[in-house]
């Protein structure tokens, strides 16, 4: 029954109004976000009260008061705030250790080379791009050759790879092949076949229960005790194979996550149709499984770069390790502060950009009208 | 497609199950199962939820694998070995309950998806069959969206399409309006008419006896993991032979 009412519309007819005034804008939203209760008012201004202690001083000791002249010693510098000489002196260690100068041409052309791998895997429009996933494809190859050299190159030594280079191959390293080995032992772990499904579950709980240190050491130190005398292996090669498989089982576990909700129908409408296994899973099944499963696969991402600084304990001079090595020097041991915020600047930055690359992807995928309208269950 | 459906020798049953059993572990799911389907010839499974009818649909496809007994279709049995069930997927299409479209896939995508990588057929004369198609499930103007943008109707019949794709000889349809709201499940009926009408082979569960009544050549009753009574539609409507038919007709028919 209808309310005999005065309405304003006849029925059927009533048009989209605007929603009243005071309930949209910055002064409401205000309203509702920062002062809706006494507690939210007493939240509020605690928080600006935080900021404006801590804000100034920082920007003052690190920017207003600070020594950027590049000084010998941080003796030298003068000024109550920073003394960024310890950067400023020696940059070229920060970033790629003591890699000789006359070859620098080739980690600034593997930089240049990264640059354009992210452009062409991440981007949305590229002309070409099936031609150049080639030069995706051959990245690490390539990559390999030029740092480590032969072929016609000099051969720089591992052990001459340092700071902010060393750490990016570690984990770009990590981040290409986690990613496939990953996906292989999630794979595993949900197969039918019991020895496979064993293997990778024993796997991943294996590297789950003990921590990546441990690994490294047993990289460093005691593997070498398995292989026949004379034979050895690069302890950098050792490291990112412990990396890779590290993070391996990580991402196999979020992987996991993603391929468990993806619907079984999925699967078996691919079957029906004549699709095989592997193509199923491909072009199906995990296409729709790392999509839901990006945020945990950049959070491991993320987790993992910064984890390569762990290598700085066994000896290796990564980012942390090169700031680590200056600081000993008796000329700079007065200036850790510094040298440790640039280095965990340099580590925030790429970190940031992950992050934020991986939120404009999931709007970007959320946006395109993609997701199956749930029909009512069975 | 008519012509894949109407060659090679009309005697033989284009389905045949003998003897055939099903557990789901501990759980004897299918009991005894025989059945013969002719060429041509559409059944109407119909039941009780839980009696199995389902099951024994996705056993003709192998999408479950029956323990004990036989089932050969278009004179291939299906075993474990692997060649013979890629032959079968590409005979027998299934529609589905939840119809099943791949959701980060257009509609044409989901089509041409076993024509290009399965058949390994040129885009471009797969686009014309999956065109076709669409086309004639009444949909081609829907062919570059997603599954996520098309109505229940809209996606069932688009399934449907992309069954078709694979001009099988055999169509399997597992309680394909169950999912879909009343005002749409005509649209997706009249499309399955359509079809029996060219001599499609059809197999469906489904509790639609209007569709039943119209199409079908013979009904099937299922209870409890057993094929209770089988009969023309005629016959079975008005005078079923077995309590449980009569109890479980008494129930759909009564509203």
């Amino acid at each position: 029954m209808m309310s005999a009412g005065q309405r304003a519309y006849p029925p059927g007819q009533h048009p989209d109004l605007p929603p009243p005034a005071g309930t949209v804008g910055p002064l409401a939203w205000a309203r509702a976000n920062l002062l809706s209760t006494p507690f939210n008012i007493a939240l509020t201004l605690a928080a600006l009260g935080f900021l404006l202690w801590a804000i100034p001083p920082l920007v003052d000791w690190a920017i207003l008061s600070a020594d950027f002249a590049v000084h010998d010693s941080s003796r030298a510098c003068t000024g109550a705030g920073a003394c960024w000489a310890v950067v400023s002196n020696q940059p070229e260690q920060y970033l790629w250790g003591f890699y000789p100068a006359d070859s620098l041409w080739r980690p600034a052309l593997v930089a240049l080379y990264l640059l354009g791998v992210v452009y062409v895997t991440l981007a949305r429009r590229v002309p070409f791009r099936r031609k150049l996933l080639w030069g995706v494809a051959a990245f690490p190859f390539l990559a390999a050759w030029l740092l480590h050299g032969g072929l016609g190159l000099d051969i720089v030594s591992t052990r001459q790879w340092g700071g902010f280079l060393l750490t990016l191959v570690v984990g770009v390293t990590g981040i290409i092949a986690s990613l496939p080995f990953g996906i292989l032992l999630a794979l595993g772990r949900r197969s039918e076949l019991p020895l496979i499904r064993a293997l990778s579950t024993g796997f991943i709980e294996t590297i789950r229960g003990i921590p990546l240190i441990i690994f490294l050491f047993f990289a460093s130190v005691m593997l070498p005790l398995f292989f026949p005398e004379g034979v050895s292996f690069d302890k950098l090669v050792r490291v990112l194979i412990v990396v890779v498989m590290f993070s391996g089982a990580y991402m196999a576990e979020v992987i996991r996550g993603g391929l468990q909700a993806v619907p079984r129908g999925q699967f078996e409408a691919a079957s029906a149709l004549g699709l095989g296994y592997w193509q199923a899973m491909g072009l199906i099944v995990l296409p729709q499984a790392l999509r839901i499963a990006i945020p945990g696969i950049v959070n491991n991402f993320i987790a993992l770069f910064k984890d390569t600084s762990l290598v700085a304990i066994i000896g290796l001079f990564d980012l942390l390790g090169t700031a680590q090595l200056i600081l000993r020097n008796e000329n700079w041991i007065a200036a850790p502060e510094e040298a440790y915020v640039f280095v965990a600047l340099l580590f925030w930055i790429p970190c940031f950009l992950m992050s934020r690359y991986s939120l404009s992807l999931e709007r970007r995928l959320d946006a395109a009208p993609r997701a199956v309208k749930r029909a009512p269950a069975e | 497609m008519s012509s894949s459906v109407s060659d090679t020798e009309p005697g033989r049953p284009i389905i045949e199950i003998v003897g055939m059993h099903k557990w789901f572990g501990a759980f004897h799911v299918l009991k005894d199962i025989h059945l013969t389907v002719a060429r041509g010839e559409r059944i109407v499974i119909c039941g009780p939820s839980g009696s199995g009818k389902s099951t024994l649909i996705r056993c003709i496809n192998r999408l479950e694998v029956h323990q004990r007994g036989r089932i050969t279709v278009d004179g291939i049995e299906l075993t474990d070995d692997l060649k013979n069930i890629d032959e079968i997927r590409r005979e027998v299409g299934i529609v589905f309950q939840q119809f099943n479209l791949f959701p980060h896939l257009s509609i044409l995508d989901n089509c041409l998806l076993a024509m290009t990588h399965v058949r390994k057929m040129a885009r471009p004369q797969a686009e014309e069959t999956a065109m076709a198609l669409l086309e004639r499930v009444r949909i081609p103007e829907q062919a570059h969206k997603y599954p996520g943008q098309l109505s229940g109707g809209q996606q069932q019949r688009a399934a449907i399409a992309r069954a078709l794709c694979m001009s099988p000889r055999i169509m399997l349809f597992d309680e394909p309006t169950s999912a879909l709201d009343p005002e749409m499940i005509r649209e997706v009926l009249d499309v399955m008419v359509g079809l029996a009408e060219e001599g499609m082979t059809m197999l469906v569960v489904t509790h639609e006896m209007g569709f039943a009544r119209t199409v079908a050549n013979r009904m099937i009753f299922m209870d409890e993991g057993e094929i209770i009574e089988e009969a023309p539609p005629q016959t079975f409507f008005e005078n079923p032979q077995n309590e449980r038919t009569r109890a479980f007709l008494s129930q759909i028919l009564s509203h």
